[in-house]
């Protein structure tokens, strides 16, 4: 490595080059699946070779890579294959040449015939230019696992036409579903969801991309005050703001109002909208709850029966109507959710919550003891046993 | 992505839904199609990419409680009712859902006995709670 900004490897900008680079090869006609490990080829000769001998063009230089290896794969394969070979290396009928690489790739490894983690582990590979082994450490699961998850779901992708405009909802879910896995050792997944949600809005229009976005930036501001230095809970109303990132705040805000000024709004439009109102206020006093809980109508008006089909988004209506309206207008509102998510630990958190702004602390201790028996994250059943045990002390020493 | 203990019991659990005796009680065949299981239910999990560990333990159990500033650990080993719990092993997996979790463990309990017939053992199935901290704000 050299000091001569020129010649640094800038892993990030090599990391940006994967989807053009590798859109270019399928669109081409080749596999997915073939194209997608050349590339992963291509990018460790990159990490080799490039800091001694930087290329001039290094889209240029990876795709050519890449096809050497591709090419290296059908001799080899040549022998036993000889008939296949002439049909693997015709350009898919259909394939096309415009459109964003970006959108093309989280198209197809958002394939709706693929789970959840699979869409995400290819997703993260693809698209993010990771590793197996970076994706895997993210997930806590051993490499061989993380690498039989991406070799099956290629192969339920082989043979499928990926010439289709996919289902940008997947594509939303997906991203979202990675920034809230959060981080682990050195993989930041919640910054590749936001980077992944970035360029993603550069590749498409669509104003609920632009919200998931703006969603992610605006809630990920407050991660520095999230947590104290003994990395216990710090919850909205008890963080210090002078933390909270206002350069991601300013940028979240900016691209929400970009993507509210389509007027298609959305579920992650209205909810970056509320995610705003928050970061918005200088203290938790000032919050404005009634325009939050304006939002949440529009959130809750989305879905035909919110009840069922969006209970979160009725729980958090309920935290802002408790606001607004006081604790038992709040709490009347998670009675109806009772049969659908009552044996969730927030649904338990959020009625502890409002019994302790309606001054009900023994009510409140009981529930965020309920709450933490449910928990399944080991820092909130902390926190929630914490607040139980403190609701309860106040309690008793009125 | 959630992951789960699939945790098999020496003894333990609910009313079994069919008796057998212990396994050293087998014919030699029965003993060999059930450890064959075992190994296929490992490799089958790894195929899926949803295997993250497998471990055996020994019956043999002691426990062991802090004897006080001035003493060393206390410890027992029995004698304990036999309706304690005792775990025998566990798969750990990583999985799209707790109904997939559920899947697999019936798959798990389908394990061959005596006579190549399904055991129908009761699979314990326990979430793991994530130690990562969330991204998002805590109720």
């Amino acid at each position: 490595m050299t000091d001569d900004p020129t010649r640094r490897l800038d892993e990030g900008a090599l990391r940006a080059l994967v989807p053009r680079v590798l859109a270019g090869l399928v669109r081409r006609g080749e596999d997915f699946d073939a194209a997608e490990d050349a590339l992963q080829e291509a990018l460790l000769e990159a990490l080799r070779v490039w800091p001694e001998h930087p290329p001039r063009e290094p889209g240029a230089w990876l795709t050519t890579v890449a096809t050497r290896r591709l090419v290296d794969a059908r001799r080899s394969e040549a022998a036993r294959h000889r008939r296949e070979e002439t049909t693997y290396a015709e350009p898919r009928a259909g394939a096309t040449e415009e459109g964003d690489d970006t959108l093309f790739l989280l198209f197809c490894c958002c394939h709706p015939d693929l789970a959840p983690t699979s869409q995400v582990a290819l997703t993260l590979r693809a698209v993010g230019g990771l590793t197996t082994r970076e994706i895997a450490d993210a997930f806590y699961v051993p490499e061989a696992t993380m690498a039989q998850r991406i070799s099956r779901a290629k192969r339920t992708l082989h043979g499928r036409r990926l010439d289709q405009p996919g289902d940008l909802a997947v594509v939303l879910r997906v991203l979202y579903l990675v920034y809230t896995t959060g981080h682990a050792g050195r993989v930041d997944l919640a910054g590749e969801a936001i980077r992944l949600a970035r360029q993603l809005t550069l590749a498409t229009e669509e104003p609920e991309a632009r919200g998931l976005l703006a969603l992610m930036l605006l809630n990920h501001a407050r991660l520095p005050a999230r947590f104290d230095t003994e990395g216990r809970i710090v919850t909205l109303d008890r963080q210090d703001r002078g933390r909270w990132d206002t350069r991601e705040i300013a940028e979240g805000v900016r691209v929400l109002q970009s993507a509210l000024a389509l007027e298609r709004p959305g579920r992650y439009q209205i909810e970056a909208a509320i995610a705003a109102l928050h970061d918005d206020a200088a203290s938790t006093e000032e919050t404005d709850w009634p325009q939050i809980l304006a939002w949440y109508d529009d959130l809750v008006a989305l879905t035909d029966e919110p009840v069922r089909q969006d209970p979160a988004a009725v729980l958090g209506r309920a935290v802002a109507v408790g606001h607004v309206l006081g604790a038992a207008a709040g709490l009347r509102e998670t009675d109806r959710l009772q049969d659908v998510i009552g044996d969730r630990h927030r649904w338990h958190a959020v009625r502890a919550h409002l019994h302790g702004l309606g001054g009900d602390l023994p009510a409140a201790a009981a529930a965020y003891a309920e709450a933490a028996r449910r928990a399944t994250n080991v820092a909130e059943r902390d926190h929630l046993v914490r607040q139980a045990a403190r609701a309860r002390a106040a309690a008793t020493a009125h | 992505m959630p992951k789960y203990l699939l945790l098999k019991h020496y003894r333990g659990g609910p009313e079994p839904h069919r008796s057998v005796p212990p396994i050293d009680q087998w014919a030699p065949e029965d003993v060999e199609a059930h450890v064959a299981f075992q190994h296929h239910v490992s490799e089958l999990l790894e195929e899926n990419g949803e295997y993250v560990d497998a471990q055996a333990l020994a019956p043999a159990r002691t426990w062991v409680r802090y004897g006080g500033p001035e003493a060393g650990p206390v410890t027992t080993d029995g004698p304990h009712p036999e309706t304690s719990d005792l775990v025998a092993g566990w798969w750990m997996i990583d999985v799209d859902s707790h109904e997939r979790a559920v899947e697999l463990a019936a798959y798990v309990s389908s394990e061959p006995g005596p006579g190549g017939e399904p055991m129908y053992e009761w699979i314990d199935v326990r979430e793991i709670m994530w130690e990562r901290p969330r991204t998002t704000d805590a109720a």
